[in-house]
This record gives C-alpha cells, structure tokens and sequence, in this order.
C-alpha cells in the first residue's frame, strides 16, 4: 500500500502541526550565490544561527560568469557583491564552499549528486526550483524560496501540508535517438506545465528503470517544468554503484548498513498513488519547443500546432502549422542542470566531431561542473566543441538565465538544451527552443532546426 | 514577519493569462541587489515598458489608470512558475499586491506568498472571468470572494491560513518545537548515522 514518498515523508516527520501539515526533518541545504547572502544575512540580523553548518553547503553558480580565465567580476551590474557576500556570509556561519576556482565549484544539481552530498532516502532543499533534479537518487529534493532557506538552517526543519502523489509509468522501450529531455516534454506537452502541480510526482516503468543516473537526473530536473513539488525514482543497483566511493558518502559499514535502508526505499507494488499517468515510451520521438511555456512543445518532426496561442505564436515570430525543421537558428547552447553532464556533452560531441556549426552562428558549450569540465577535457571532448565552432567554458547556470550578466542578443532565436524557454530568459525577446544536447548540436551544425538522427555519422 | 491580513476590498487587475512564470513576474536582470528590497520598479518588467528607458507600455494592465498600483491581480493557471526566486513576491508586495487569485498556482510561489503575507486564492476560470477588471472583497477568515451579488468560497490550508492571518514568524513558531527536533536527531543519528556529517570535509 506505502508509496516510496509515503515512506520518505514518514521517516522525517518531527512533529504533526496544526491542521494536518507537519514539522519536516531537513538533512541537506544547499545555497547558492544570489540568495545566498540575503538568507545568511537576514538570520544573522535576527540573532539565529544555522543551527547544523556541517548539512549545509554553498556553491557559486547563479551570478559568477563561465568565461575563461574568470574571477569575481561578472558582466552582471552589482554581480560581484552577490559573490563576495555570500562567500563572507558562509564562512561566518561555517559552511562549506564551494567557491569561484574551487575543483567543485560548478551547478549545485550537478556537483551534488557528483560529491553523494544528496543521497537515498535524504530530504533536501535549496532555494532554486530545480533541486527536484535531485529526486534522481530516491531522495525527497525540492526548490523553497529564500526565507524557507533561513527557516531550514535555523530550525532543522520545514512547515509542511503533506503534498499529493502522482505516478508517471513510462512503460517499454525507448527508440534510438530518443532521451530523457524528450520524455519530459513529451509528458509535459501532453498534459501540461500545471500538470503535476503540487504532486510528489515518482518516475517508474521500465524506461525510467533503463536509463543512467544521468538520464535520470535530466527526467527529475523538469518535474518543476510540471508544476510538480518534487520529482522522484526509486533508487536501485544503478544508483548505489554510481554513489559509492564518492565523498559524502558513507563507507565501510557506514556504506552496508546505509545500503540495507536503502534497498527499502520503494513503492509497494499494491501502492495507491493520488494520481496514475502511463506513457507508452516506444511512441515518444524527439521534441523541441515552439512557444513559451514547456508545454509548447511537439516532435522535431512536426508543426507548430493549428490552434497555438496567438500571444505566443507573435512573441516566437512563427505561424501555426509551420515545420520546425528548417527553423533558422542565430544561436546554440549547450549548459545547464538539466543536460550539461559528461554524457550530455559526449553526445553532443558525437555529432560535431569532425564538422563546424553553420557560418555566423553562436555556439556555446558550458560544463555542468568543473568536474564535468576536467572529465570532457580528459577525453579530447573540448577540442571537439572548439574545432567544431563553440565556445568552451568555466562552469555555472550561465546562458541559461543572465547568470553572469550574459544574455543572447535581443530578438535571437536560440536552440538551448536548458529547461525553460520563457519570454526574455535568455535575453531581451530571445525566442528559445528547449531540446536535447544532440538536437542542438545538429541544430548547430545545420544553422536550423534539425533533426539529430538524419545528422548521425554513419 | 508579515503584515497580518484579514479582509482586503480593491479592484482585481486582469492579467488573463495562464502560466505566468517568475521570469517574467521578475527578470534576472532586475534583481541587482543582494537584499530584498528594490524590487517593485522590476515587477513585470518585460511587459510593463517598451525599453531600457522605462517608457510604460500602455497595453499592459498596470499602465491602465484604474488597475496602476492594484492590490489584487486576477490570472489563469499554475500563476508563479518557474524559478524559485523569491524576489518575484516580494516584487509584488513592495508593488503593494496583498491577494492573488488564480486557477492555481505553482507550489514554490504558494509558499512564498504564505511567508511574505500575499494571499493565494484558487478559484474556477468562471469566476476569474467573472470578477476580472472589478472590485472584489477578499475575506480570508472566511474564506470567501464577494464581487457584486457573486460571492465564491476558497481552500487554504489551515496552516497557511494562520500564517496569513497573524503575520506569524514560522522560525519562531518552529523553535516552540526545540525539544522534539532535538529528540527526532537523537534517535535519527542512531538509525541513519551516514546523514549526520562532521566539519571538514572541504
């Protein structure tokens, strides 16, 4: 009958509280530098302090800037405050981080899972809507605003109303050529960006069960593109062979005994989730966005669709029933938390390798971590990206958002393997379309939209 | 701590679109400062002027005479998705916003609302269209919108409704619970030590 989140939820509750919520035990906070200081501030101001320093870390990645060779200085007006402040503002309250330059500094759903700072079975927040990303390693992650950052540092806890639950089933098989980027517009597509909305929603079936841990952090990454409190996967053999040995991790017998409450850490096969959604994985192709909200989206193969918003057919200067293949592109950008890790990039690099992207366009490739970085370096992949044509950068949120003070130029149409493509996220009337690492890579190469199977080297 | 609210009467705004996200509520590039306040010359900025140089755009509800400086806006579904940025509410309340209501609302600007005193109301797209553009009376003990002769009730959760209502700090109210957080650590070390980690590790 139990629910993995059902069990999650359980073994953190501290207290009941008044009309049905409940005091939730934290065990992981994680901050970053543009809310950072502001939160560290305000509780200092107040005469409260973090109550367990050693659970919380900070990460530089919101507001530094990814060019080579960078420092505190950011293109961002004021940037450089929010870096200096946070790093004053962690050390004062003893928190670890990791900071401009540090060999861990990179996205924090990126470097967290990559140090087992996130693990099985944890509850963890940070003041950024993607730490759902998280949810990939059965842990309960979820994105707060900043005073319930301060709440969770100075308490050990949250005020929660227990949140619904959902199950998403991919059943079958994945076509070759499809990813987990396209199994999450294609569900958010089908039934909404509000479609989860307040739902723990667990990603299960034997597509979800097929693919890497990093396949699965890019499906959990977009629960928050489906207005879901958090997104989640029952941890398995994938996920403790890839946690163990990392630095946060427990050992020895630390490890074993961690191990058998982990392998506890799933949904009863007689569980009765609030809400049930079943996807045939087989019938997914490869997606890329046309209009401004995530759900805007249909197959790289198709059109934008007969009865779109008129609002955002206007803001995306498209037509309904036009095919995005062909779609000229001024721009292209790899990065971000939901697909900017080793394997994203060695994808992407499999298709540039040996070719340049189209006259005239802009190229930008951002590791997800300076790990990431150090990885793709050991393995030839930035000669790869630079003798195709792109940029090779320090890592953090970047183009993504203005992180850095950076924006495409205003009215560009960028294909972006990001996870929001809002009116002006990427800068001043960007017309982004969101799509896998290798839809953009061929995108890149063809200087329009374009399908990354007809681009496969053969 | 938030100002208490009760009852609040003023004309809800329209801005009769679903999924409005925190981008566009705030842009990045408005949040220059490290603190939380300068925020409402941002709020919408993307809409709300044509350029760099703030010249209003008239098309944009704010800009409209009777809805500039509304207390209450009127919107679709899943209003405040997105990014986390808490910058977006308290956009809003300096703007002097204290109610919002919507088809719904995504669950980190729900929150955010609850910890800076801006009501959440979920109600259905008929009554949205129906009380859009009017004057509405918002009555949160009784969890209830009155526009003309149409009164509609909402849900909100009892512990959100406290917060609201008493302009309650949560971190104090929290600490009231001192002695079984503490209890809940001590018997959580015992049965899962590994989550428990011990300074320097960096």
């Amino acid at each position: 009958m139990t629910t993995l989140f059902d069990r999650l939820w359980d073994a953190h509750v501290v207290a009941p509280l008044d009309g049905g919520a409940a005091l939730i035990a934290i065990d992981r906070v994680l901050l970053h530098e543009r809310t950072g200081a502001a939160a560290l501030n305000a509780l200092r101001e107040a005469g409260r302090e973090v109550q367990d320093p050693a659970r919380v870390f900070a990460i530089m990645d919101h507001i530094v800037d990814t060019l080579p060779g960078r420092t505190d200085r950011t293109l961002m007006p004021g940037g450089q405050a929010f870096i200096t402040e946070t790093r004053t503002a962690a050390e004062a309250a003893g928190i670890i981080l990791f900071d401009v330059g540090h060999p861990d500094q990179g996205i924090m759903h990126v470097v967290s899972p990559e140090l087992g700072i996130v693990l099985p079975g944890l509850t963890l927040i940070a003041p950024d809507s993607h730490t759902c990303t998280q949810g990939a390693l059965g842990a309960l992650a979820w994105g707060i605003g900043s005073s319930e950052a301060e709440h969770a540092m100075a308490t050990g806890t949250l005020r929660l109303t227990r949140p619904k639950s959902m199950r998403v089933t991919f059943a079958g098989q994945l076509a070759p050529g499809v990813t987990a980027k396209d199994m999450m517009l294609a569900l958010i597509a089908a039934h909404g960006a509000g479609g989860g909305a307040g739902h723990v929603v667990e990603f299960a079936g034997a597509a979800v069960t097929a693919l890497d841990m990093e396949a699965r952090m890019t499906l959990c990454n977009m629960a928050t593109e489906f207005s879901a409190f958090a997104g989640l996967i029952a941890p398995d053999e994938v996920t403790f062979e890839w946690l163990k040995g990392r630095r946060y991790a427990p050992e020895g017998t630390g490890w074993d005994a961690a191990l058998a409450q982990w392998r506890t850490l799933r949904s009863d096969a007689d569980a009765a989730f609030d809400a049930e959604i079943a996807i045939d994985a087989s019938t997914i192709a490869p997606m890329v966005s046309w209009g401004t909200s995530p759900q805007a989206s249909v197959a790289v193969t198709g059109a934008v669709p007969a009865d779109a918003s008129p609002a955002m057919l206007d803001y995306m200067a498209l037509r309904a029933g036009a095919l995005l293949i062909g779609t000229p592109i001024d721009a292209a950008f790899i990065g971000s938390c939901t697909n900017a890790r080793l394997s994203d990039l060695r994808r992407a690099a499999a298709l540039l390798k040996g070719r340049k992207v189209a006259p005239g366009l802009r190229a930008i490739c951002v590791p997800g971590s300076s790990a990431v970085r150090r990885a793709a370096e050991a393995e030839g992949l930035d000669r790869v990206f630079l003798d195709a044509g792109f940029e090779w950068r320090e890592s953090g949120c970047s183009m993504c958002f203005f992180a850095g003070g950076e924006s495409f130029a205003e009215g560009s149409r960028v294909i972006s393997s990001t996870n929001r493509n809002f009116e002006s996220r990427q800068g001043l009337r960007v017309k982004t379309h969101i799509a896998s690492p290798e839809t953009v890579a061929a995108s890149a190469l063809a200087g329009a939209i374009a399908d990354a199977r007809d681009w496969a080297h053969g | 701590m938030a100002e208490p609210f009760t009852t609040l009467t003023a004309i809800a705004a329209p801005l009769l679109r679903d999924n409005v996200d925190t981008d566009a509520i705030i842009p990045s590039r408005e949040m220059k400062s490290t603190g939380k306040t300068g925020l409402a010359g941002g709020l919408f900025a993307g809409w709300r002027y044509l350029d760099a140089a703030r010249l209003p755009n008239p098309d944009f509800v704010l800009n409209q005479p009777e809805f500039s400086g509304a207390r209450i806006l009127a919107s679709g579904v899943n209003f405040g998705c997105g990014s986390s940025r808490e910058h977006a509410v308290w956009a809003l309340a300096e703007y002097g916003v204290r109610c919002i209501i919507a088809q719904s609302f995504a669950p980190i600007f729900h929150g955010n609302c609850i910890r800076n005193g801006i009501v959440p109301v979920a109600l259905d797209r008929e009554a949205i269209a129906a009380l859009a553009g009017h004057e509405v009376q918002v009555d949160l003990p009784e969890q209830t919108v009155r526009c003309g002769d149409a009164r509609w009730t909402f849900a909100i959760e009892a512990e959100a409704k406290a917060m609201l209502l008493e302009g309650l700090d949560a971190i104090d109210l929290t600490l009231k619970h001192r002695d079984a957080i503490a209890a809940f650590h001590a018997r959580d070390r015992a049965q899962r030590p590994w989550v428990y980690l011990e300074h320097p590790h960096a």
